[in-house]
């Protein structure tokens, strides 16, 4: 999996072809490791799945998910008494069906997910390249302040963040990529600081690659693995954290239909109408679950020390 | 040994003067501010106001105020409370045995379950038994366990009607607190029912922060026993006709258990984290719920404090866990 | 310290298990408070928490609130008299009243001038050596009263009569002086202290004229006082009036049922029916003092006309905010005041639900394709158990007829302090307790032109309006001020600077057993005269 050599520029055809060759052979040895892993099939199925319902959520959703049914305010869901075939999962309290609010609140989830991790992994990775390749007191320095955010509870400090920046959705997804950040870069700094003096690295030093080439195209790429698994840990963290900053009143707004506000919302009828508050709670719980069965298939394909235990 | 500790204290200064500085500025940040709040749709004449702001000692140049907040720590002072006028720190310390019951219990039932479960999967790899234990740990590793709470008071105090919805102890109990501890407490006080009372109150939000602390646990139980078990001593040991009770409790564990302790300590922040969440749920009058009060009723010096003790106690915790880990396996001092 | 503190509190705990074990005979009554008392000085904070366990059961003032109502009555003062300008009110004082004796506080006089001299000027003077006599406090419901731009002077004419000299006629005066802050502390008292160098105990260890003496504060759980037996009116039927202090709604509905205490405040509105049913539990309600409403800002277009507001406040469905919002326990408004205050009018006729009409007059008015903001509290409050579930009512209500909405918040204080501006974007969602049932303190305060850019929301300034209620001021026939109330109700429909939404409604569980029990409209809880059947 090391990359090719850049000393032999001539024939860079054949080259192109055999890195070609060379990354699809990867792929297909990863792809079966990570399908010996049935679990993570599993969880990859209905992650695909739930993307594919948030994508097409307005297909696939009854009613509107703001749509306030007047004369149905609680109704629960069709196998109970009272229940109504047109409101499966039951509605809340001002008459909102709720699978439909599910089925739109996937859109949030998936969507926090995605921009928290891409934040949180370009920083980091930046960050921690930096770090690893400058050492010095670049490196402490940041070290230092990576340590001071790790030194707070998670929770609590996306919670200050969020009171600082106001509550709401985007201010969520920010104080918590600031918060997952710090495991990105620590990652990438230990790997930069094995790989930077391995044989390729003083090569191509040596051939006359700058820093930033020597940063991003010939340390980075061999740095992946670890970043990948890293990657889908807080992925299912952010989905879990912002349904808590939800929950807390400090997430996403009403009516947004998102899971943590959801609950948050229906906190008052714990002992009511038990609907409003299960069903989110077990879309959150479906979700991560299936993210982390694809993330510990991930570890055993990509991690070579746990491959074959 | 030494020059390791050294090393280890040396880090922890800056990274100390870095939380101080964090807390000071985030509370500096916050929108709004308590006199508007107390004052509610009445208002409040910006005079007033600013007398207000004055006697928190808001008016002051920000590096005044921020010398000022050190040498109080140095002193033990770290302001007082605008909402109930007592110093952050006696109410720390008032809160935190509440918390500290709680994560207490939820560590224990935490490691008395997960490495004995994460111990079985390992010696019973690949069977149904090592599949469903691993698969419950993951469902609870995913758990959103403010959830989780909820959906445990509808079934056991809503449904059954076994557990009380909130709070520590009946408050048909009256007694004082010695230790703060209420189940040490309720017995001290020798009232009839009262340790009963109590442990009905802890049991749900024990189980409830305990989630994810047990999961993770069984989990590196399970892959370091799986690791240790393939190494060539325990071969060895199995080779020389050892009976498997013996290799796994003698050779295998004691080795294995050394990343778990690890884990367990770091755990420490995860179960501080969660406390916010589970107290939240169940009224449990302990830091997490006093922390979130705080940011809310715009409570400064209750929310610079607490931010720093809380972040005092997790680089304790983890520097006890640094040096255990050193004293244990001598590789990684000289790293 | 620690030590010291344990030993006090188990030492209270030792003398509350004496008085019951010993109190076979003795009558106690047991209300399970939501919360504890900020301090015993009542004049020093705004809660009704701290009012319920301080002021009401401890103190008195000059003229009371007759129990139920807003009517005022003679309290320590015996009658009072207003001079022709409104400027001078001289009250002349009950004679042989007895500060309590306590085991901190003996008095060696009875009650008079001094007293009431001290009580206010201690409030109104920057250099009173008590005017700041605790740290971080201040005379919070004094000041924002206006009172010390109102006050001019305070004289005592003789022992038992006292003059307050205003600046300006203010009606509301002899209501105001009922109020919890009013609350006549003893001026001897307060010189011991002084000389003992205490004066903080005046707010831990309080001493009244009330019909309840205090015994003891055991922090966030119990507080105990003794009916006092020299009660200038008559002592109270129970023996030991106990606060236990039980913040959770559900826990002290438990506590309830299982006898441990007699009344309890605050019901979660969940638990509304299951109370209902229960044969051993009697359930009072009463309509709250208050008022839930959305101003919107009449300043800004095209919300500046009228008809656009009428329009607005057509299309709203106030049975589904009743139903999804306070689940029963509210009741539509139609006017700024609530139907408990007097000069209430009844005979103003709400904007009835009616989406159609609604969609004509905006399309009269011009106005097509209309986006506003509805800003909603992060907060619950009396008047609004759920201000962003109301705002999402009337989100959809304003779809059906065109109108689109984006909901905002703000932390609280920064809520409270934005909202006030005068260029603000969007309709904003408020409310208002009233403090002395007074009509002024609402319509005045909330709808005046001096409240533009401040209390009034609505940024509502309106001629007609604001002539009549200034006028209120200065009369002191009550008919005429409210025949001038009513009329000022009438513009304010027309006008419609607010979708007026609801009134809330307060519930009060208690022990069958319970007797005599009077519900405060000003949201108080009062326990005098209260009995318990054996």
């Amino acid at each position: 999996m090391t990359n090719t050599s850049p000393a032999v520029k001539a024939d860079q055809t054949k080259l192109q072809a055999e890195s070609r060759n060379a990354t699809k052979a990867q792929f297909l040895e990863f792809w079966y490791y990570f399908s010996q892993n049935k679990g993570a099939v599993i969880g990859l199925v209905i992650f695909s799945l739930l993307v594919l319902m948030a994508l097409f959520a307005p297909l696939v959703a009854p009613h509107s998910p703001d749509f306030q049914y007047r004369d149905s305010f609680l109704v629960p869901p069709f196998w109970e008494e009272g229940g109504k075939a047109a409101f499966l999962l039951g509605t809340d309290a001002v008459g909102r069906d709720i699978l439909s609010r599910l089925i739109f609140g996937a859109r949030f989830s998936l969507f926090i997910g995605v921009v928290v991790v891409t934040i949180a992994l370009v920083g980091g990775v930046v960050i921690g390249l930096v770090a690893g390749y400058m050492r010095g007191m670049t490196d402490t320095l940041i070290m230092r302040v990576m340590d001071i955010i790790l030194a707070f509870p998670s929770l609590l400090l996306a919670l200050v963040l969020v009171a600082i920046l106001g509550p709401g959705l985007i201010n969520a997804m920010i104080a918590i990529a600031i918060v997952l950040q710090p495991h990105f870069v620590r990652l990438t700094r230990a790997a930069v600081l094995s790989e930077r003096t391995r044989d390729y690295v003083v090569a191509a030093k040596v051939a006359g690659a700058g820093h930033m080439r020597l940063m991003f195209k010939t340390i980075l790429p061999n740095c992946l693995a670890p970043l990948i698994v890293q990657a889908t840990l807080s992925f299912s963290n952010a989905i879990l954290d912002a349904a808590a900053l939800g929950f807390l009143g400090m997430g996403a707004q009403p009516p947004t239909p998102e899971w943590g506000t959801m609950l948050a919302e229906a906190r008052e009828f714990i002992l009511r109408a038990w609907w409003v508050v299960t069903f989110p709670g077990i879309a959150i719980l479906v979700t991560v679950l299936a993210i982390n069965l694809v993330g510990d298939g991930l570890r055993d394909a990509l991690d070579p020390k746990l491959k074959r235990s | 040994m030494f020059r390791f500790l050294l090393g280890r204290l040396g880090l922890l200064i800056p990274t100390f003067f870095g939380v101080t500085l964090v807390a000071f500025s985030f509370i500096r940040m916050l929108p709004g501010d308590p006199a508007e709040l107390l004052a509610g749709e009445r208002g409040i004449s910006d005079e007033r106001r600013a007398q207000v702001l004055s006697q928190l000692g808001f008016d002051k140049p920000l590096w005044h105020q921020y010398l000022d907040y050190i040498a109080g720590i140095f002193q033990g002072d770290l302001g007082t409370s605008f909402v109930s006028k007592k110093p952050v720190l006696d109410e720390f310390l008032t809160l935190f045995p509440a918390t500290a019951e709680l994560a207490l219990c939820a560590i224990i039932i935490a490691v008395c379950l997960g490495i004995p479960a994460g111990i079985f999967a390992a010696v019973k790899r690949g069977s149904i038994a090592d599949q469903a234990i691993m698969g419950t740990a993951l469902v609870g590793y995913s758990m959103p366990i403010f959830w989780w709470g909820l959906l445990l008071i509808i079934l056991f105090s809503g449904t059954l009607g076994w557990t009380p919805v909130s709070g520590r102890i009946s408050l048909m109990f009256f007694f004082p607190q010695v230790t703060g501890f209420m189940l040490i407490d309720s017995l001290l006080s020798g009232e009839k029912g009262a340790f009963l009372s109590a442990v009905r109150h802890l049991i749900l939000p024990s189980i409830v922060l305990a989630t994810i602390p047990m999961a993770v646990i069984a989990r590196q139980t399970r892959s370091a026993m799986l690791e240790v078990l393939g190494e060539d001593y325990v071969r060895t040991a199995r080779a020389k006709g050892l009976p498997p009770r013996a290799v796994v409790g003698l050779h295998a564990l004691r080795n294995a258990l050394i990343p778990v302790v690890t884990t367990i300590g770091l755990q420490v922040g995860v179960l501080l984290a969660g406390a916010i969440l589970t107290e939240t749920i169940f009224s449990w009058p302990g830091i997490g719920k006093w922390l979130v009060d705080s940011i809310s009723r715009r409570d400064y010096f209750v929310v610079q404090g607490g931010l720093l003790l809380i972040a005092g106690i997790i680089m304790m915790v983890n520097l006890i866990v640094d040096v255990l880990y050193g004293l244990i396996n001598p590789r990684i001092r000289h790293n | 310290m620690n030590f010291q503190k344990t030993l006090k509190a188990s030492l209270l705990g030792v003398s509350l298990a004496v008085i019951a074990a010993t109190g076979a005979s003795a009558k106690n009554l047991v209300y399970c408070s939501e919360g504890s008392p900020e301090g015993f000085d009542a004049a020093l904070y705004t809660a009704g928490t701290t009012f319920d366990a301080s002021s009401k059961p401890i103190y008195n003032r000059l003229v009371e609130f007759k129990r139920g109502t807003t009517e005022v009555l003679p309290g320590l003062a015996e009658s009072w008299e207003v001079s022709e300008d409104g400027l001078e009110y001289t009250f002349k004082l009950r004679q042989g009243v007895k500060f309590h004796t306590t085991s901190f506080f003996t008095p060696t006089r009875e009650f008079n001038a001094d007293d009431v001299l001290f009580t206010f000027e201690r409030q109104l003077k920057k250099d009173h050596p008590w005017h700041e006599y605790t740290a971080g406090t201040a005379w919070e419901y004094f000041e924002g009263m206006s009172m010390p731009d109102l006050i001019k002077e305070i004289v005592k004419v003789d022992d038992y009569t006292v003059k307050f000299v205003l600046n300006r006629p203010e009606a509301p005066m002899i209501a105001n002086l009922a109020m919890d802050f009013a609350s006549i502390v003893s001026a001897e008292y307060a010189a011991q202290l002084e000389a003992a160098g205490t004066k903080d105990q005046l707010n831990q260890q309080p001493v009244g004229t009330g019909p309840f003496t205090f015994v003891g504060y055991q922090k966030d759980a119990v507080i105990r006082y003794a009916a006092n037996a020299d009660y200038w009116g008559g002592k109270q039927p129970v023996d030991n009036l106990i606060f236990a202090i039980t913040p959770d709604a559900a826990v002290r509905l438990q506590k309830l049922k299982a006898g441990e205490c007699h009344i309890m405040p605050y019901p979660a509105p969940a638990d509304i029916t299951d109370i209902q049913s229960d044969d051993t539990l009697t359930l009072m309600e009463q309509q709250g003092l208050n008022v839930g409403y959305l101003a919107y800002n009449t300043k800004q277009a095209p919300f500046d006309k009228p008809e656009v507001r009428k329009a607005l406040n057509h299309a709203i469905n106030k049975q589904a905010i009743l139903d999804a919002v306070f689940q029963g326990s509210g009741q539509a408004a139609k006017n700024p005041i609530p139907p408990t205050m007097w000069s209430y009018n009844d005979a103003v006729e709400d904007d009835d639900y009616n989406p159609e009409l609604a969609k004509e007059m905006l399309e009269a008015a011009g106005v097509k394709d209309l986006s506003m903001k509805i800003w909603a509290m992060p907060v619950q409050r009396p008047y609004n158990p759920n201000a962003r579930r109301m705002a999402e009512v009337i989100q959809a209500d304003y779809a059906n007829i065109g109108v689109n909405v984006e909901i905002v918040s703000y932390e609280w204080g920064e809520y409270l302090s934005r909202s006030k501006d005068e260029n603000r974007d969007g309709a904003v969602l408020l409310g208002w307790t009233g403090d002395n049932g007074d009509p002024d303190n609402f319509l005045a305060v909330l709808l005046g032109c001096d409240g533009v850019g401040g209390s009034n929301r609505a940024q509502w300034c309106n001629e007609e309006f604001d002539a009549l209620i200034m006028k209120a001021k200065t009369v002191t026939s009550k008919e005429e001020r409210t025949k001038l109330y009513e009329e000022a109700q009438v513009v304010f429909k027309e006008q419609a600077p607010w979708a007026t939404i609801a009134h809330s409604v307060v519930f009060m569980p208690m022990s069958s057993k319970v007797t005599g029990y009077i519900m405060d409209p000003l949201g108080g809880h009062w326990f005098d005269g209260v009995d318990i059947a054996e």
